[in-house]
């Protein structure tokens, strides 16, 4: 479904992302781990066209993603949840939503609505209150309602469990596994290594920039390197 | 009696002038808002407004209506063209830059302008006619009560617009994080174009209704208003369409009041003096939230 091959990204003189190539299958739930300044969500903001490779290709549904701008992305059914969350703090929850929609017909925008509150009930009790007013996790849930309103075929995850108690850590990995089970293919970029190898099929694990290793999520949780280095021995 | 009514007369005068810096001063904080960007030369496409509705109706015949029409189009074209070509190409260069290109870009208007339409004053005939409206011994004058019923038109649409619409509620969304804006598939560029197109449109309304409250017309108009209506604009909060609106009034309040109680000479610089008193004791501005860094 998602196949990039050699890119390479740069920030001014820093070479960020060095030759990276992976792919995701339709179905799957991908995970990209490593450690902060690896390059993982430089390589989320290159497929979402937010960064530009210098070589290499990346193709989505096999269609080029060269040369497309951010907004036309979405529209293809690729959809980004950023890392922070980046929800609109001034916007209320139900206007967040919308947003995500905004690439959508206005009919299904009330569906899509539905949809998404019945996933995340609270996100319907605070529809009319400004995202900025919501907790940590509730702001998560909004980031992640709000893409599902662009209906995407690839769903890709910057720290999802950022900055949240371990009990809505365990809360957002279940919706992320239903999501997935109802048929959203996902990319997911985790410091969390051991939550996000319980979850996903397939790993990748980055370093400076490179990839290092690659495996099912069973087999990585098993390596003796990246339990060493990001499983806490 | 007398001193009753003439503070009243004064201060329908104020709110009057106070509207048209208000409908100037939603230019600027729009733009401000959505390209976080002081556009200077917003003042000098008031002065352009101003002249196509001059010309319009004094060259051409048009009728007033058909004539300001004319001027908000064409000032709609120079805010998007002016936009696409002076400050496009520098969304990714320091503030500054943008800042001495906006300046840039004002006096290119004026000289243009002093070109074009050479530089002695006209006389601007008056939009809605000279008469005005007794109430007793009150007089209101047409031009006071369509300035103030225009300022209360576009605040009312600006708030439909900004609070009910798809394309609204995507500048907003633009204004507070252009990064994540781009994800939901808003085309951020097409947005600050329209932005700079409907903060145009009003300085065309704002330059027509001036120059029929204030009947002469040169190249340089719109630059003392321009830049009273950023003071306006920051006075309310920049980057706030209430603020602007409240700013705005407040100013055109203190300005006529100024002129008729204490100095003609001193009231500018009464003006700007409540601002810097205001900025003192609240650096965003009167409904302004967190200033963002940035000039």
């Amino acid at each position: 479904m998602l196949k990039v091959e050699h890119i390479n990204v740069y920030y001014g003189a820093i070479h960020a992302i060095k030759d990276i190539s992976f792919e995701v299958n339709e179905g799957e739930i991908v995970t990209l781990i490593g450690a902060n300044g690896a390059g993982k969500s430089t390589t989320l903001q290159t497929v979402s066209g937010l960064l530009h490779s210098h070589t290499g290709s990346i193709r989505f549904m096999d269609k080029s993603l060269a040369g497309i701008p951010p907004h036309k992305v979405v529209s293809l059914g690729l959809a980004h949840v950023p890392e922070g969350r980046r929800v609109f703090l001034q916007m209320t929850v139900e206007e967040n939503l919308e947003m995500g929609a905004f690439t959508r017909p206005n009919s299904e925008i009330y569906p899509g609505l539905e949809d998404v509150y019945q996933r995340f009930p609270r996100l319907k009790e605070r529809r009319r209150q400004v995202a900025g007013t919501l907790s940590g996790g509730e702001q998560q849930m909004l980031a992640m309602g709000r893409a599902l309103m662009s209906k995407p075929k690839l769903l890709m995850l910057d720290e999802p469990s950022m900055g949240l108690a371990p009990i809505l850590v365990e809360q957002i990995f279940d919706i992320i596994k239903e999501l997935n089970r109802a048929g959203t293919t996902i990319l997911l970029v985790e410091q969390n290594a051991q939550m996000a190898l319980s979850v996903a099929h397939r790993g990748y694990v980055l370093e400076t920039g490179k990839i290092v290793t690659t495996g099912t999520g069973a087999q990585l949780l098993e390596d003796e390197a990246v339990k060493k280095a990001y499983l806490g021995g | 009696m007398g001193i009753l009514l003439g503070i009243l007369n004064n201060l329908i005068k104020g709110i009057s002038l106070g509207s048209i810096y208000a409908i100037i001063a939603l230019g600027y904080t729009m733009v401000y808002g959505i390209a976080k960007m002081l556009n200077f030369a917003h003042g000098d496409v008031i002065m352009v407004g101003a002249y196509v509705c001059f010309f319009a109706m004094g060259q051409y015949k048009l009728h007033p209506i058909v004539a300001v029409l004319l001027a908000m189009a064409v000032c709609t074209v120079l805010g998007v063209i002016i936009e696409r070509l002076a400050y496009k190409p520098l969304r990714a260069a320091p503030s500054l830059a943008v800042l001495i290109t906006a300046i840039g870009v004002s006096y290119f208007l004026q000289n243009s302008a002093l070109l074009l339409w050479k530089s002695d004053t006209k006389i601007f005939p008056s939009v809605v006619g000279t008469g005005s409206f007794k109430i007793g011994e009150l007089s209101i004058t047409h031009v006071a009560l369509v300035t103030v019923a225009a300022c209360v038109v576009i605040m009312l649409a600006l708030t439909f617009f900004t609070s009910r619409t798809k394309m609204g509620k995507a500048m907003r969304a633009c204004s507070e994080d252009k990064g994540a804006a781009m994800l939901m598939g808003i085309d951020v560029n097409r947005t600050i174009s329209m932005t700079f197109a409907i903060g145009s449109a009003l300085a065309a309304v704002a330059g027509v209704l001036l120059c029929s409250a204030y009947p002469t017309l040169m190249p340089t108009t719109g630059s003392l208003p321009g830049i009273k209506a950023f003071t306006a604009a920051v006075f309310g909060g920049i980057g706030s369409i209430p603020g602007a609106m409240l700013g705005g009034i407040l100013l055109g309040i203190i300005e006529i009041f100024a002129k008729a109680y204490i100095s003609t000479a001193l009231s500018d610089a009464i003006v700007f003096a409540v601002l810097i008193i205001v900025l003192l004791v609240k650096p965003s501005g009167l409904l302004g939230k967190t200033i963002r860094e940035k000039v």
